[in-house]
């Protein structure tokens, strides 16, 4: 019924446009403004949701599909559609934003209107990016994102926010920029900007090679990868826990989307020859940054270091997929699935742990763990939900941030025997620095007098957790929905790879 | 009877769930009435179902509850496999629970106490306590139902988390809450070791589902693998050996065995449900489970054996230098859970089980004794300021010298029958490792004894308390805390006589455990003894035997008759008792090497690595490279004219030399 819908172009927009009539109504009725920017996201998530309910799970076709001329003269098209891959991605996107609106309700006493429009305008824009079919499209999405994002970091952001923001500017665009230069050749090969026609198009070893290494730059940034992870650590800590929020649940996942949607299928050569390369990374990630994340003073820190190991585990799962074979039942489609998995879960997670961050921040207006500890005296209620969280961080059975790590493990071990060692330590240094930070933060007796003079959260952020809670504990124990929505794209995109180009 | 079993497991949930969100408003009664009714009608249930498969011949049940998920192929559900060995365990874990509930009630009763006047974590702490173990309960039911790995590894995870959060129940206290932190991550080694068991099982079996992997386990026992150069592995020793590696951290095995004395910072109700009779079995319980994958590994076999016996001995001397009342306890319960891995470690994995139920009830009770004695005591802790208790607290006195008897093998006691049969199983064992093992098990008897009734003499008998205002408060524990003790008193006595025939000697495990014909010491035993009865006459021909009683005598000796002689052997040997004292110096060294070593190492790569090379040269290297090319750069654009001419004239006159020579 929802066929004919423009679904995908009114969750870009509602959000875009509402965005912009938020900061045009001002900062003078702030009340107000926050009840239209929680109107607008809900009624944004509502509108997401046939995505949902209407998908067709049988068929890797892209569904909901919106099509017309754009700038003709280059053949750039308005072009949007979505798969098994991006949808849940969308969903992600759509949820997060009410819960960032309402996390941001009182905390926020400088300019409202423009921080809420900034996040509404992100949501279109990042809807926007998981949507677009068209190349062109999707990098104007893309680049779109660092605007808000930089406004959020810039205006709202810590002491040292400046170093941040341009840190976390020139990194990612030093990334797009290649990436850019990679659609245009491949424009100049296919004449005009199709994705899934790029998906066809024949190319090089070479090329390929360039392409992939282009593509890699700009999404080894975003996810980020080790080595070029050091900007999101900056940005986490000087950025408002809205910002931290959108940026680790959802910004990051743009880097893992880009993997499916581009390296893997239009350089699938280049990305068997380079295999090697990403599962290094992706290991040194997981081992490497989980010993940084262990001596972290800083909470926001820890868990910025925690989402790059996490991620770690996403990028991985995509690349065994050359040693495993493309075959069905070789553990292939359990990495992918298991890769995508873990970005859905760590959207809740990672959310959740920074509101948690958040929670504390606006009472002490300190992320130090020094400066804390007993915490569960005088909040008992919020000590439930970071203990909670806490152990969906370190991938307990029946949250959320198992089910991928565990999929990512039982596909690894298919690839290589050390692979899956090397992934599995995150059993215990992830729960070592995640639950030493709880340790230090949450138990023992009340720490100093700022502690004790502490309140425990109130209805709204009692809400936001809550429902994030009920989203970790909901995908932990029953994945079977999500993984059907995806398993026939990933397995499409299996057999679209296991075709050389060459 | 599908739903028996779902109800079985879900009742516990309701009222932990119940009791946990609604504590508040529920109050204190409302909280232990609906935890315990919860695991009552579990109890009661799984003693229907464990009936039903004594008397009625009650059918194996396997079968789902839900898909999980499906990726790949590879079928993941929730479900349930319930057997003999299933109703044997779902009994005793319940029951054991419902019992500790009781006890709770009366145990915890001031639990306000523990906490500081103004913490909000101390109220409803009642209700929470009662919320968690019914959790437990729960996990631990998932655990023993489960009919595939992955619901295995879910409960086995669920287990440890609700061990760590109550472990560190009293949160307030620095040393719970290193004890807990402790004890995750001390099984998350364990468990890094048993995913990648699973992540095997599902590689070469493509399944996660027991019956399956089991139904084709011989096709696949010859295979080798290779993981390292070119050598080559037994799939099924590496599988019974990665598997097994989790059940060293559950089962708290050398050397991952550290947290299990820690974990006695928990409220002692606990101590007595968790890390003695239900989840540190966990790992004794999958083994057995796992029969079929073991028993095609020798190599996997002996790991188990040695490991087990090595536990076995070494912590039981621990035990005969501690102080405090709960870990001389704990010690024991390292050591028992050694011998249980022996019995499987020789294939006696009817013996293991066998030993896990009696162990299961009359260390429950020397627990719960235990917490009764510290009641009375006012929380001291340290038997040496004990004594003459038996005056005071006739009850707890009496069941836990039925326990004590029990633990060492008094003839016709529970742990009689159950440690005779392993040591008799180890004595008929050709497995390599066996004659190592056999005589750290048979030492461990007199041990065994030794500590026991060390503890048992400081306690209850010789002279009062030293302490006069103690002393005047000392009195029994009120009927909740009795009535358990008495509970499980009498299964202490009777459950291995009763039982032996059907579970070691008879069919009642055909089908479930599987046994290869040649490993089958138990047969061996049976050959030898026949019979319960045969092994009660057999006593006075079993080295053991004498070993219990010289124990037994040596701690009173020592203890009771000449105390000084405690004195002059701790003088005398010095470096030893130095040595068990230290505990062998596993925690100090442990913690210099892998929690410093940790923090070093990332330490190193934070401040080389990340903030030194990539930052410090790559990153802002390369922002300080463009400002300062561009500082040189700036120097030509000085903005005077002669400068400009100078370079013109230059630039021109290169231009023209190298057109005119070249």
């Amino acid at each position: 019924m929802f066929a004919d819908w423009p679904i995908l172009s009114l969750t870009i927009w509602l959000p875009i446009i509402g965005g912009f009539m938020v900061i045009a109504s001002g900062d003078r009725e702030a009340n107000a403004t926050r009840w239209t920017a929680l109107i607008i996201s809900v009624l944004t998530f509502l509108v997401s949701l046939p995505l949902w309910f209407g998908f067709d799970s049988s068929t890797a076709q892209m569904q909901f599909v919106e099509r017309m001329d754009w700038i003709p003269l280059f053949n750039i098209e308005y072009y949007l559609g979505v798969d098994g891959i991006s949808m849940p991605l969308i969903i992600l996107t759509t949820f997060i934003t009410p819960l960032v609106v309402i996390a941001g309700w009182e905390v926020i006493k400088y300019k409202p209107a423009l921080y809420m429009a900034a996040f509404l305008i992100m949501e279109g824009v990042m809807v926007g990016v998981f949507a677009a079919l068209d190349a062109m499209l999707f990098y104007v999405f893309w680049e779109a994102m660092l605007i808000p994002m930089f406004i959020i970091i810039g205006v709202w952001g810590g002491p040292n926010r400046v170093y941040a923001t341009i840190k976390f500017f020139l990194y990612t665009f030093l990334g797009s920029v290649f990436m850019l230069v990679a659609l245009i050749y491949m424009y100049y090969q296919s004449g005009n900007f199709e994705i899934l026609g790029f998906h066809d198009l024949k190319l090089g070893h070479t090329e390929q090679i360039l392409i992939f290494i282009a593509f890699l730059l700009a999404f080894a940034v975003k996810v980020p990868m080790w080595p070029v992870h050091t900007w999101l650590p900056d940005a986490h800590v000087e950025a408002p826990t809205g910002g931290s929020v959108i940026l680790a649940a959802i910004m990051l996942k743009i880097g893992g989307y880009g993997f499916l949607r581009f390296s893997l299928p239009i350089t699938p050569d280049a990305s068997h020859t380079l295999d090697w390369l990403i599962i290094g990374m992706s290991l040194i990630a997981v081992v490497y940054i989980g010993f940084v994340a262990l001596i972290q003073q800083d909470m926001k820190k820890l868990i910025a270091y925690s989402s790059i190991a996490h991620m770690g585990f996403v990028t991985l799962g995509f690349y065994i997929v050359f040693i495993v074979g493309q075959s069905a039942g070789s553990g292939a489609a359990l990495g992918v699935e298991g890769g995508m998995v873990q970005m859905v879960s760590h959207g809740f997670i990672s959310a959740a742990m920074f509101l948690c961050v958040g929670v504390l921040y606006d009472r002490m207006h300190s992320r130090q763990i020094n400066d804390y500890g007993g915490v569960v005296n005088t909040m008992p209620v919020f000590a439930a939900f970071m203990v909670f969280f806490a152990m969906a961080n370190a991938g307990l059975p029946g949250t959320s941030g198992f089910v991928g790590e565990f999929m990512v493990i039982l596909a690894s071990f298919r690839a290589d025997f050390w692979y899956a060692v090397l992934a599995s330590t995150t059993l215990i240094i992830g729960a070592a620095y995640t639950l030493w930070m709880v340790k230090r933060v949450v138990f023992g007796d009340v720490a100093n007098d700022n502690v004790a003079a502490l309140q425990d959260i109130n209805g709204r952020e009692y809400i936001v957790l809550g429902t994030l809670a009920a989203a970790v504990l909901v995908l932990g124990l029953w994945p079977a929905p999500l993984v059907e929505v995806m398993d026939a794209s990933v397995n499409n995109l299996l057999q679209h790879i296991s075709v050389s180009k060459l | 009877m599908e739903n028996i079993y779902l109800l079985i497991v879900l009742a516990p949930l309701v009222g932990a769930i119940l009791a946990g969100f609604l504590g508040g408003s529920l109050g204190r009664k409302g909280a232990h009435w609906v935890t315990s009714t919860g695991v009552g009608i579990s109890a009661v249930l799984s003693l229907y179902v464990l009936k039903r498969f004594m008397f009625d011949d009650q059918e194996v049940f396997n079968g789902a509850v839900y898909t999980w998920m499906v990726s790949d192929g590879l079928h993941m559900e929730v479900g349930f496999l319930v057997d003999q060995l299933t109703a044997v365990m779902i009994s005793v874990v319940t029951f054991v629970s419902f019992c500790v509930h009781i006890y709770t009630i009366g145990y915890m009763a001031d639990d306000e106490h523990n906490w500081p006047k103004t913490s909000l974590a101390g109220k409803n702490s009642y209700q929470r306590f009662f919320s968690y173990i019914s959790l437990f309960t729960f996990s631990m039911l998932m655990l023993v139902m489960a009919n595939n790995f992955m619901q295995l590894f879910f409960g086995w995870e669920a287990v440890g988390l609700v061990s760590y959060l109550l472990i560190g129940f009293w949160s307030v206290r620095p040393t719970a809450i290193f004890a807990n932190l402790k004890a995750f991550l001390v099984n998350r080694v364990g468990d890094f070791g048993f995913i990648l068991g699973i992540a095997a099982v599902a590689m070469y079996f493509n399944s996660l589902d027991y019956h399956e992997v089991f139904a084709m386990a011989p096709s696949l026992a010859d295979t080798q693998i290779q993981i390292w150069g070119d050598s080559s592995w037994s799939l099924m020793s590496l599988i019974g050996i990665l598997l097994f590696i989790g059940a060293m951290g559950k089962s708290a095995q050398v050397p991952l065995h550290v947290w299990l004395p820690d974990s006695m910072e928990g409220p002692t109700p606990i101590s007595a449900l968790i890390h003695a009779a239900t989840m540190v079995t966990a790992g004794i319980f999958m083994v057995a489970r796992m029969s079929p994958l073991y028993e095609l590994s020798e190599t996997a076999l002996t790991f188990v054996l040695v490991i087990g016996a090595t536990t076995a001995f070494f912590t039981g001397l621990i035990g005969i230098v501690q102080n405090d009342i709960k870990r001389v306890v704990a010690y024991s319960t390292l050591s028992q859970l050694g011998y249980m891995m022996v019995a499987l470690g020789v294939s006696a994995y009817a013996a293991g089980i066998f030993h896990l139920m009696t162990h299961a009830f009359f260390k429950a009770l020397l627990f719960l004794a235990a917490g009764s004695v510290i009641i009375g005591m006012h929380h001291d802790q340290d038997i040496r300021n004990m004594g003459g208790v038996k005056k005071y607290m006739p009850i707890t006195y009496w069941t836990s010298l039925v326990g004590s008897l029990a633990l060492i093998g008094f003839p016709g006691f529970s742990g009689f029958f159950s440690k005779d049969a392993i040591i008799e199983a180890v004595h008929h064992s050709n497995i390599a490792g066996a004659g190592y093992a056999y005589v750290l098990v048979v030492a461990g008897v007199f041990v065994t004894a030794l500590y026991s009734f060390r503890m048992f003499f400081l306690v209850f008998h010789g002279e009062g308390p030293r302490d006069e205002h103690a002393k005047a408060h000392l009195h029994e524990s009120p009927k909740v805390v009795t009535i358990p003790l008495i509970l499980l008193a009498i299964p202490s006595v009777i459950i291995g006589y009763m039982t032996i025939d059907a579970m070691l000697f008879g069919d009642w495990f055909k089908g479930v455990l599987y046994v290869l014909p040649e490993h089958d010491t138990l047969a061996a035993v049976q050959g030898m003894v026949h019979s319960s009865n045969g092994m009660l006459a057999h006593t006075y021909a079993s080295v053991p035997f004498y070993l219990a009683m010289g124990g037994l005598f040596v701690a009173w000796y020592i203890y009771m008759k000449n105390p000084e002689i405690a004195d002059k052997i701790k003088t005398m040997a010095a470096p030893l008792h130095t040595l068990l004292d230290k505990k062998y110096w596993f925690d100090e060294a442990y913690q210099f090497v892998f929690a410093g070593g940790s923090r070093l190492l990332g330490k190193f790569l934070w401040l080389a690595g990340d903030r030194g090379v990539i930052d410090g040269l790559a990153v802002n290297g390369s922002a300080f490279s463009v400002g300062w090319l561009a500082g040189i750069i700036r120097h030509l654009q000085s903005g005077y004219l002669y400068h400009y001419a100078i370079a013109m004239i230059l630039g021109l006159t290169l231009m023209l030399g190298w057109f005119v020579f070249a």
